[in-house]
């Protein structure tokens, strides 16, 4: 984030100070913080946090033609609160010595017992899990999902809270197969373009694969309103590059190319859920995973 | 009613809000939340929760009194040195020790990466993210507690008392057993009631080891649901579990009180042991310093080094000094503050000896058992309140508002941070003031000395090492404190274990490792001076004043 920042301020001479922090805790202290919070904008990496914090009224409904056309219509708020900046797809990963990518087709098939002993998750307290099974009791209603989850529950699956970890434990035999962010996979063959594992685009065949986003919207009690929307459109523009590439994310605007590294990996379909839902389903994911013994 | 006595009513009555905004918490309880708690998962976080305590309690146990009584009571090669050695894992932070071994001993580590290359498999292998993980990594951290209060207690046994019992025909095992041990009881059970609130409120170890526990509960239900209130309540719950241990420790330490008359004697003179038995010694404590000091800190160097050497951003670079200089600042000034509090508070405990200023003290020691992130809460709720009102009232006769003087700025944090280890410091001074004779203090007021001035003048020169002490403890504690510091940092302002966590939740070892490193080395100078207060302090009083137990269980009266 910071050199998009720092690129920003060079263009348009709008300092900007930042902090990070926990979702729930920047919500909870805007929150307390009120009509006297020094943040004018709030970003944040998952559909469910951007969904809550509009829901708690911490963002407000913005008038921007340029961010409308530059961000898809499932990838922002019905009511511009908050707006997609960048992709994440949470796909299937897999080692090609002990997997051929035709055994693979959707997250629903990972049930299938011959992945028994062979997964490697991320645990329930992931909001990257949550959002992947929320969209899973959009998709399906409840019931469907809880088998669906039921089953990879009892494939005895690895749990590891670490996609980078899980990664290498893909790499190093330890599973063979996993649900992983593609950007983790990007960082480790930048690093080594020899590392074994390989992405695998999940549910070509119906919805598309899961994504999930980064994003931000103009606090409530924003003092610098038109500041923070020029911030923000400048990122889903001239600064997509800027603000995707340096996690090798996928650039939410359509007309700007990803980073080569991940270019190279090809096209794919995404789910076209409203991100929102994530938000919406994440207390009931929550619960479903709960009762089925997900860890 | 004293001034003293005001006083002390008004910093336990400071000190307590927090942690009655959370108890208020209790009084509306979400039915529907509990019962799928009840029905999922909150079996497996309270049984998590007391393997853990019975877990580390053993292991802290063991080791602590074990190497204590060793270096004591024994003569072996390096003694001197394992005597003061073994507290160093005491700067080690937990979460820091179980990213190390996580990295290093889990399925894609290398050490479990050389042994397939040579056997073909290391399924064998003990999963690192299990209890087992948590408790091992827990025990070799929390050890020194139970150590430094149990070795100071040995220290301070005449040796007549011992020799007495080994003239009496009792084996040097036989009089440990039945002279030494007893003797030692209440200085051990304080150490680990120490470890056991340690256990109850650490959160960073139990998440990246895979070990939910009620705190991670908390966490999880705060963050993850949505459902503060019900996170609050699970709170309520934590403090049941930390009365009980309190309770536990009084019954362990039962009514029992052991004096030694006269002066302090010699001390019992070390047994030599001689030929492989002095080897085996020296070998055990040095297995124990490796594994829960020496190596991790090696990898750590490791991984460092690299990345100064590549010079990725924050690697000794001004990120880096920004950082340390913010936990530095934050650890200094909450330590400064909770010692003088804390005097304040014992001085008037120790004046009015009224049952309300006792009690009124107790509570304020309650902050030790009840996790940072709810503390944090506790905090954040009314400040953040006084903040408005501030502003409003700043508004209404000013232009313009002042912002948010509380919750804005480092204030909040110090204020929690004060909360959360007021009892560290509180214990520490009230032993040491329990030390001081009544006699004395009688004289000062008899010449006509006004209760302050004999405070000034008798009670803070006598108490000093107490005042050190606590002050340490809690600079230690403040610069490895997590989840309040998450939450209530201002703007910008990232510490050492913030970064340190940061890092660690996305598997960046190497980055980890110099802030986690920085922590270790900062945990180091106040436990080198505080082996430096030990080896002077053996001949004018105990290193590390045990807390007190009446005040540690701020709801038993009596």
């Amino acid at each position: 984030m910071e050199p998009a920042f720092a690129q920003f301020t060079k263009e348009t001479g709008i300092e900007v100070r930042f902090t990070f922090g926990k979702d729930t805790e920047l919500r909870e202290r805007l929150k307390a913080e009120g009509q006297y919070t020094p943040a004018d904008v709030l970003f944040t990496v998952d559909a469910g946090n951007l969904w809550l914090a509009a829901e708690e009224g911490l963002l407000q409904s913005i008038q921007s033609e340029v961010l409308e056309k530059n961000v898809p219509a499932h990838f922002r708020d019905p009511e511009n609160r908050w707006f997609a900046l960048s992709l994440r797809v949470r796909t299937i990963m897999y080692h090609p010595d002990r997997v051929k990518p035709e055994e693979l087709s959707t997250y629903e098939a990972l049930s299938d017992p011959k992945w028994k002993d062979r997964m490697c998750f991320r645990p329930s307290t992931k909001v990257y899990t949550q959002a992947l099974v929320a969209s899973l009791i959009a998709t399906h209603g409840e019931e469907k999902a809880r088998e669906v989850v039921e089953g990879w529950v009892a494939n005895n699956p690895t749990y590891i809270d670490s996609d980078t970890r899980i990664l290498e434990t893909v790499a190093a035999g330890g599973c063979d197969v996993a649900i992983v962010n593609h950007y983790y996979l990007a960082r480790l063959v930048n690093k080594d373009p020899d590392f074994p594992v390989k992405p695998f685009w999940a549910n070509q065949d119906d919805r598309g694969v899961h994504v999930n986003v980064s994003g931000g919207g103009v606090t409530t009690y924003a003092r610098n309103v038109e500041n923070a929307i020029r911030l923000l459109e400048w990122l889903s523009g001239p600064g997509q590059n800027m603000f995707a590439d340096g996690n090798f994310e996928y650039p939410v605007n359509p007309q700007v190319e990803p980073h080569p590294l991940i270019a190279a990996w090809g096209a794919f379909k995404t789910d076209t859920i409203p991100v929102g839902e994530f938000g919406r389903l994440q207390a009931a994911a929550i619960k479903l995973m709960d009762e089925v013994g997900y860890k | 009613m004293g001034v003293w006595s005001a006083l002390s009513l008004l910093i336990a009555s400071l000190v307590v809000l927090p942690i009655v905004v959370v108890v208020l918490a209790l009084l509306s309880p979400t039915p529907e939340v509990w019962r799928h708690l009840w029905a999922t998962r909150l079996p497996e976080m309270l049984s998590n929760t007391g393997v853990l305590l019975v877990g580390v309690g053993l292991g802290t146990l063991v080791l602590g009194t074990g190497l204590a009584w060793l270096v004591v009571s024994y003569r072996f090669p390096g003694r001197t040195l394992f005597d003061w050695l073994l507290i160093l894992p005491l700067a080690m932070p937990s979460y820091v020790l179980a990213f190390v071994f996580m990295a290093t001993l889990d399925f894609a580590g290398p050490v479990q990466t050389a042994l397939r290359a040579w056997f073909g498999s290391s399924a064998w292998f003990p999963e690192i993210r299990s209890g087992g993980g948590v408790v091992v990594v827990m025990s070799l951290v929390f050890y020194p507690y139970v150590y430094l209060l149990a070795r100071a207690a040995f220290h301070e046994q005449a040796a007549a008392t011992f020799e007495v019992a080994r003239t009496l025909g009792h084996g040097r095992w036989e009089a440990f057993c039945r002279v030494a041990l007893p003797m030692a009881r209440p200085s051990i059970v304080a150490g680990l009631s120490l470890v056991l609130m340690e256990v109850l409120t650490d959160l960073g170890t139990v998440r990246f080891l895979n070990f939910p526990t009620l705190t991670d509960g908390i966490f999880r239900i705060w963050h993850g649901m949505m459902e503060r209130e019900v996170a609050t309540e699970l709170a309520g719950l934590l403090l049941l579990f930390a009365l009980a241990a309190i309770l536990l420790e009084r019954r362990l330490r039962g009514r029992a009180r052991y004096y030694q008359a006269g002066g302090r004697g010699q001390g019992i003179t070390p047994m030599r042991l001689s030929g492989w038995r002095g080897w085996a010694a020296t070998i055990m404590c040095t297995l124990v310093l490796s594994v829960a000091f020496l190596l991790p800190v090696g990898q750590l160097l490791v991984w460092a080094a690299g990345e100064v050497t590549r010079r990725t951003p924050g690697a000794l670079d001004a990120l880096y000094w920004d950082f340390t200089r913010n936990s530095l600042v934050l650890s200094g000034a909450a330590a400064g503050i909770a010692v003088i509090l804390a005097v304040v508070l014992a001085n008037g405990v120790r004046l009015s000896g009224q049952r309300l200023t006792r009690l009124a003290a107790r509570w304020a020691t309650m902050g030790y058992v009840v996790p940072g992130a709810v503390i944090a809460l506790g905090v954040l709720i009314p400040l953040s309140a006084l903040d408005h009102v501030l502003n409003d009232l700043a508004g209404r006769w000013w232009e313009g508002a002042p912002g948010l003087l509380l919750t804005g700025s480092i204030i909040g944090l110090i204020y929690a941070y004060v909360v959360r280890f007021m009892a560290v410091a509180y214990f520490s001074v009230e032993a040491s003031l329990e030390k001081v004779t009544p006699s004395m203090e009688g004289a000062a007021r008899t010449l006509g000395a006004s209760p302050g001035r004999v405070l000034w003048r008798i009670h803070l020169p006598l108490i000093r090492a107490g005042m050190f002490t606590g002050a340490v403890l809690v600079f230690v504690d403040v610069m490895k404190e997590l989840p309040a510091t998450l939450l209530l940092r201002p703007f910008g302002y990232d510490t050492l274990a913030v970064r340190v966590w940061q890092d660690v939740s996305e598997s960046l070892w190497d980055s980890a490792a110099l802030p986690a490193l920085t922590i270790v080395v900062a945990g180091l100078l106040p436990v080198v001076l505080l082996i430096r207060a030990a080896t002077l302090g053996s001949r004018s009083g105990p290193l590390l004043h045990h807390p007190n137990r009446e005040a540690s269980n701020p709801l038993h009266e009596g």
